[in-house]
């Protein structure tokens, strides 16, 4: 007997590990793109810590990653490169795998986090602690105490024996549009100082990120990524409805707290560390589902997605217009707009276009 | 999408008590309710103001222009320059806003569509700023034409890029599409601002979003455009009903899906982009006010309509009164004060009712 048994029916493939009971479905098409993905994020990761006002040779910064070369490069790379390197890598990470989990137990390509209001709450609590103060808490902290909170709230208004993914949606929907009209006022009885700091957070930059944004970061995604992983299971059955999940038996309610619990998370970790970087939780699950040829997000695929999102807009902020110091915020619209574009348009599925 | 079969089936078997009051039955009597409430806030909101004139000499000032007889010009300048144009402003931007972001919802088939989800307030944003940047457009309102014309385009690029490709054009498509491209425009219009700080002032002003400012002129020229589209808008209530069968099914009742889509694509543009364009991107209205609606009405848009072209204005003058009485004599800005009246009485209405979703 051997160790894996292959089974092909029609056009797919599906294998089985006869030792441990594993098994699934083989997607070379998911393979390939999860490959290609972290190939290119390598290369512009590589490349972005090449890149700035000491400008090094690509080649050197992975021995100099591991502490081998000049002393001076490998400070450099160590000390002053990796820790914005890593924070761009880790938040879009956070951010696109965010995106999708919500994308899927909604069922609505356009229920990121942005839309129903964890971000605005996270912001109404950095605006708040910026204009009023006195909290003794840093911003990071208070950008993740606010989303957390928000997220709270909205769950418990959209609870009534049972939260749907709608009345999620519907309750968020208003919470967002009170957290951010709070943060219009704040900002509008803020000194005009208070008010350029605010904006500039608002935006979601990287500049002048240390290994304090990457550690909480990094342990957040490291726990939270496998957890998403093995609550996959739940989560493509409730992409068939309530109904249909419950009959697959799936502990609707429960898996559907596990995966809004798993998603705030990830927000509020990446919002606390770059503020929020808008879009890229919505685009990057889309992007990755087109890529894949899947009919809902793929975890993985939209965490590699959103990681070379932000990485390369970085990269672009820095490299093509070095004289302004554009949020990467801004080219991330830009460039993740044009790329979701460009996919929406080439579709040759009707399936897959919508 | 989002059609949970649940509720439909739970909606089929009407419970006795509180639920059974709101059957669709009931409409014509809560359209003629609501509408009186909206007059009556017309009225409240021509009375009431950070200056304190007693209602008789508003009435007076009210009715004796027709009478060509004398009252104090103070007031009469007041009532006539200031907030008369401001009541029809209301009036005017939230039945557009709302009856747009009804029309949107309906044809995306997704409660999150707003307004601007065609791109309409992002491309009025990046109108001003271009017309300040680099056209140089000092006049206080000249902005607006600018405003409306980026709304026009911005929609009307969001259309034939969500009809592209093979699968030609669906409502994830164009939702898509309206977003990517909202965030491309604001990209853009950010990276403007940040080099040009005057632009960025006036873009701040405006997207605060405000119902003083312009005056009736300016009004009056947007009210043909307005016009338009509340016709093309009610014109599409039946189809809409279809459309939410899925595209298939209403084009097996007889529906051009297509021509369905471009007709309401027209007038949300026409709506959405002249509301953005006067009174500031206050989008939410457009988002909140047809769930509303839809909780009283059901998902039939033949009254779902008409009931947000009601709803809509009066949270807006409502908000824009307690916004002026708040705080004398400053103003709270009209959007955050629909906010923060809006969103309570919004989440009690989603947690009481059982939900008719899209």
């Amino acid at each position: 007997m051997s160790l894996v048994e292959l089974n092909r029916t029609g056009r797919r493939t599906a294998f089985r590990i006869t030792r441990t009971p594993v098994s699934g479905v083989l997607r070379p098409r998911l393979l390939l793109c999860c490959v290609g993905l972290t190939v290119a994020l390598f290369v512009v990761f590589c490349v972005g810590i090449a890149t700035g006002d000491y400008p090094m040779n690509p080649l050197r910064v992975v021995p100099a990653l591991w502490g081998s070369g000049d002393a001076g490069q490998v400070f450099i790379v160590r000390e002053l490169r990796l820790p914005r390197a890593l924070t761009a890598v880790l938040a879009g990470a956070a951010f696109a795998v965010s995106g999708a989990v919500f994308q899927t137990i909604t069922r609505n390509p356009l229920a990121s986090p942005d839309m129903i209001g964890i971000n605005a709450g996270a912001t109404t609590a950095v605006v708040a602690g910026i204009v009023i103060g006195g909290t003794g808490l840093g911003l990071p902290t208070l950008g993740l105490v606010g989303g957390l909170a928000t997220a709270a709230v909205i769950y418990l208004l959209a609870w009534r024996r049972g939260a749907t993914g709608y009345r999620i949606v519907l309750v968020g929907i208003a919470v967002s549009w009170m957290c951010s009209s709070a943060t219009d006022y704040l900002l509008t009885r803020a000194q005009l100082a208070e008010a350029q700091t605010a904006i500039g957070w608002l935006v979601g930059n990287l500049n002048g990120r240390g290994w304090e944004t990457v550690r909480p970061l990094a342990v957040a995604v490291a726990v939270l990524l496998p957890v998403t992983l093995v609550l996959g299971r739940w989560t493509r059955t409730l992409q068939l409805g309530d109904e249909v999940a419950r009959g697959l038996g799936t502990p609707v309610q429960a898996a559907r707290l596990c995966l809004v619990m798993v998603g705030v998370a990830f927000v509020a970790f990446a919002t606390a560390g770059t503020g929020p970087i808008l879009f890229v939780a919505l685009a990057a699950p889309q992007i990755a589902q087109r890529l894949a040829g899947l009919p809902a997000p793929p975890v993985l695929a939209s965490a590699l997605t959103g990681a070379l999102m932000v990485s390369a807009s970085d990269l672009v902020a820095r490299w093509l217009i070095p004289d302004v110091d554009l949020p990467v915020g801004v080219v991330t619209g830009a460039l993740g707009a044009a790329f979701l574009l460009w996919l929406l348009v080439r579709t040759n599925r009707a399936g897959s276009g919508g | 999408m989002t059609t949970d079969q649940a509720p439909a089936v739970r909606r089929a078997q009407p419970r006795p008590g509180r639920a059974a009051r709101f059957r669709p039955s009931r409409p014509a009597g809560l359209f003629l309710v609501a509408t009186t409430v909206l007059i009556v806030l017309s009225l409240v909101s021509i009375a009431v103001g950070s200056r304190q004139i007693p209602l008789d000499q508003v009435m007076q000032a009210l009715f004796d222009r027709a009478t060509m007889r004398g009252s104090d010009p103070q007031v009469e300048a007041i009532v006539w320059g200031v907030r008369i144009p401001r009541t029809l402003l209301g009036l005017l931007v939230g039945m557009a806003l709302g009856l747009s972001g009804a029309l949107m919802q309906g044809l995306t088939r997704n409660p999150l569509a707003d307004p601007g989800l065609l791109g309409v307030s992002a491309g009025a944003a990046l109108g001003i700023v271009t017309a300040i940047a680099w056209f140089g457009i000092a006049t206080l309102y000249g902005y607006i034409w600018f405003a409306f014309v980026g709304a026009l385009v911005a929609s009307i690029v969001v259309y034939l890029l969500g009809g592209l490709g093979r699968g030609g054009s669906t409502p994830v498509k164009v939702a898509l599409a309206g977003v990517a491209i909202t965030f491309l425009l604001n990209s853009v219009t950010s990276a403007i601002v940040l080099r040009d700080p005057e632009a960025l002032d006036r873009y701040r002003f405006w997207a605060a979003g405000s119902l003083s400012g312009p005056g009736t002129d300016t009004v009056l020229r947007l009210l043909p455009f307005l016009a338009v589209g509340v016709v093309l808008a009610l014109a599409t209530a039946p189809a809409l009903n279809s459309l939410a069968l899925g595209d298939d099914v209403a084009a097996a009742l007889g529906r051009r899906v297509g021509l369905v889509r471009l007709q309401g694509t027209l007038a949300v543009t026409l709506l959405a982009g002249a509301a953005v364009a006067v009174a500031g991107s206050i989008v939410f209205v457009g988002l909140v006010v047809p769930h509303v609606a839809r909780l009283i009405t059901g998902p039939n848009h033949r009254w779902l309509l008409p009931f947000t072209m009601i709803l809509a204005p009066s949270l807006l003058l409502l908000a824009d009164i307690v916004g002026r009485v708040i705080a004398r004599p400053s103003e709270v800005g009209v959007g955050i004060i629909s906010a923060f009246i809006g969103g309570p009485f919004f989440i009690a209405l989603v947690r009481r009712r059982r939900l008719a979703e899209l």
